[in-house]
């Protein structure tokens, strides 16, 4: 590889110490690449203060997003001290905004979660061990792959009865064998090469091959899935509540606000698209930032 | 060819299998007894066991497996606890309203978005190419039933051009797609449901152009003086198999996907249908529905599958 060819994209010759020149590890070369990566910092930003809202919404919200008022239902923006007015059962609509992101923000990213760490798993074991148990997982997951995902997710929770810990059950199984075939893909990339023979020459057993040798190259393929599933997760999440079978009344959650406000959608239209916008601003960035992610770990092409 | 083509469908067997195995436990996931929807309330224990004995559920489960499979096969999906019509009734009528959707929706997504794909493919890393990159994930990030309920308030709330919701006064039995005044119903639905898929088709299609424009033969092409516009149709006839499959998946995504936009139109379609089944907990329905969905995928897969090799003849050699 030419000199050239390794500079980190994006990198100048005018920089004060020519990037070229000096010695990276990997890790630290993803960093430089997305410390220069001004879109991916700026949705970044957007996603922490997304995250961090949610996290501190009592400090935040101005009223309580379960006081009700009859009447106030439905008042526009600015109305007696509402910023964004109320919804259908007088309740403040910023509040239950800010309150939603945390219902919608954890079922987006616990069966994420869920997922990679079960599928992950299940690939690796899969991809190291023989014939056998690989076919007999893989197998198992194109079962599950051979429905659309909405469909899977609608499916189980909708079997189960609904609820949040369901909705996050089915959106997690919905995940893992795409999980599971990431992995699973990127293990049997590393087992066939030369320095897994040459540790087990040295008589590492295999449960030190897969924990030194294995995970450290399947890691960053497993990541990056992860972080692209966020915004899936988010979308679907929303979905489920939706249509009812996520986030129950009367908590806040985005899906769940835009449901009930959409019977008030001749009443008042704005407040309507709100919930929506949120989801879709929330999934947009988290989607972005994984973009950025996947292109600066990258590096081997 | 034969060879392939029988290997794939072998391999489709099982699928189809495990599919069906995951729709008969559905039942088992759902809280409480299956038996108590139908059961009265006061039913003694020796009624409970004649009825459990009637619809064989005093088997083993493999055997109740294989019983229900059997029906299944036959065309047998049970009774709508709702409306007390056979099932399979049920979900054909739908299953044609959500065709329709689809039908008009997967060849607006390919138009725009290979369209779109093809024009950023073909000037990569400039305005245009960004512009579409960005309009690709604003496909793919939005949520679809919130894009539907923003049209349904500009359109028909706003400006009153276009219905809300459902398919008409005449409903579905009467529904023809040569009057506008039926037509005009399908809009908002069908440009709702292209959205995410023309994300994706234009996201491939840009990969695609992109990846043949740096193939040797492109050189070649233009090295012999080819014009550019000729290499162009070059390298869109050389990306085509790839962005055909992406499409192909896309139509059994958008069946069995379209149970959210379908909810937010009240189109009466197989998504609208299953969604009113989990609030009825009808849960034959809800089998019946989700195995009919799910049998489309994998013969959607299958079918673009083939295609493909009859298209690239690298694919049946591998």
């Amino acid at each position: 590889m030419s000199q050239t060819a390794s500079l980190p994209i994006g990198a100048r010759f005018d920089d004060d110490s020519p990037p070229a020149l000096r010695v990276r590890g990997y890790w630290s070369s993803v960093g430089y690449r997305l410390r220069h990566d001004p879109a991916t910092l700026f949705f970044g930003l957007i996603v922490l203060l997304i995250v961090l809202a949610a996290i501190f919404a009592p400090l935040l919200a101005p009223f309580d997003p379960y006081k009700e008022g009859v009447v106030l239902r439905l008042k526009p923006f600015g109305y007696r001290g509402h910023p964004l007015g109320t919804d259908e059962l007088g309740r403040d609509l910023l509040s239950r905004l800010i309150y939603g992101g945390r219902s919608s923000l954890l079922m987006g990213l616990v069966p994420v979660c869920i997922a990679t760490a079960l599928g992950g798993t299940l690939g690796v074991i899969g991809g190291f061990a023989g014939r056998r148990v690989n076919a007999a997982i893989m197998r198992t997951m194109d079962v599950f792959y051979a429905f659309p995902s909405v469909l899977l997710a609608v499916a189980i929770s909708g079997a189960m009865g609904g609820g949040m810990a369901n909705g996050m059950a089915a959106l997690a199984l919905v995940f893992t064998p795409a999980m599971c075939r990431v992995a699973e893909t990127a293990t049997a990339q590393v087992r066939s090469l030369d320095f897994i023979e040459a540790a087990r020459a040295t008589g590492a057993g295999m449960f030190t091959i897969v924990r030194y040798h294995v995970l450290g190259n399947v890691l960053g393929p497993v990541f990056i899935y992860a972080s692209s599933l966020v915004s899936v997760s988010i979308l679907l999440a929303s979905g489920l509540s939706f249509l009812g079978l996520g986030v129950k009344p009367p908590t806040p959650d985005w899906g769940l606000m835009l449901s009930t406000l959409r019977q008030s959608i001749y009443v008042a239209p704005l407040s309507c698209a709100l919930p929506g916008a949120a989801i879709f601003v929330t999934s947009i960035c988290f989607n972005l930032v994984s973009d950025g992610i996947r292109s600066a770990m990258d590096v081997r092409l | 060819m034969l060879g392939y083509i029988a290997r794939r469908i072998l391999f489709a067997i099982p699928i189809a299998f495990g599919v069906s195995v995951v729709c008969f436990s559905l039942v088992y996931l759902s809280p409480g007894d299956p038996l108590q929807t139908i059961l009265p309330s006061d039913a003694t224990a020796e009624m409970v066991e004649q009825i459990k004995h009637a619809y064989g559920l005093d088997r083993p489960l493999p055997v109740q497996f294989l019983l229900w499979l059997g029906h299944v096969l036959t065309g047998d999906f049970g009774m709508s606890i709702a409306t007390r019509r056979p099932v399979i009734l049920e979900v054909t009528g739908a299953l044609s309203n959500t065709f329709m959707l689809t039908s008009f929706a997967v060849p607006l997504a390919f138009t725009i978005g290979y369209t779109m794909g093809a024009i950023a493919g073909c000037f990569p890393g400039r305005a245009v190419d960004r512009v579409v990159t960005g309009a690709a994930v604003v496909g793919v990030s939005l949520p679809n039933y919130w894009l539907g309920i923003v049209l349904v308030i500009v359109f028909a709330v706003e400006l009153m051009v276009l219905p809300a919701t459902g398919m008409g006064p005449k409903g579905s039995a009467q529904f023809s797609i040569f009057r506008w005044s039926d037509v005009q119903y399908l809009v908002l639905p069908v440009v709702t449901l292209s959205m995410i898929p023309v994300g994706i088709i234009s996201r491939t299609t840009r990969a695609a152009v992109a990846e043949v424009l740096n193939q040797d033969f492109v050189t070649t092409l233009r090295a012999k003086g080819l014009g550019e516009i000729a290499v162009i149709r070059h390298v869109l006839k050389n990306s085509a198999p790839q962005v055909m499959a992406v499409m192909g998946l896309q139509f059994g995504y958008l069946m069995g996907g379209s149970i959210l936009v379908e909810t937010v139109f009240t189109w009466p379609g197989s998504g609208f249908m299953l969604s009113k089944a989990i609030i009825n907990r009808d849960i034959p329905v809800l089998q019946g529905t989700i195995l009919f969905l799910a049998m489309i995928f994998v013969a959607t897969n299958l079918v673009v599958d083939l295609l493909q090799s009859v298209i690239d003849p690298r694919i049946r050699r591998a």
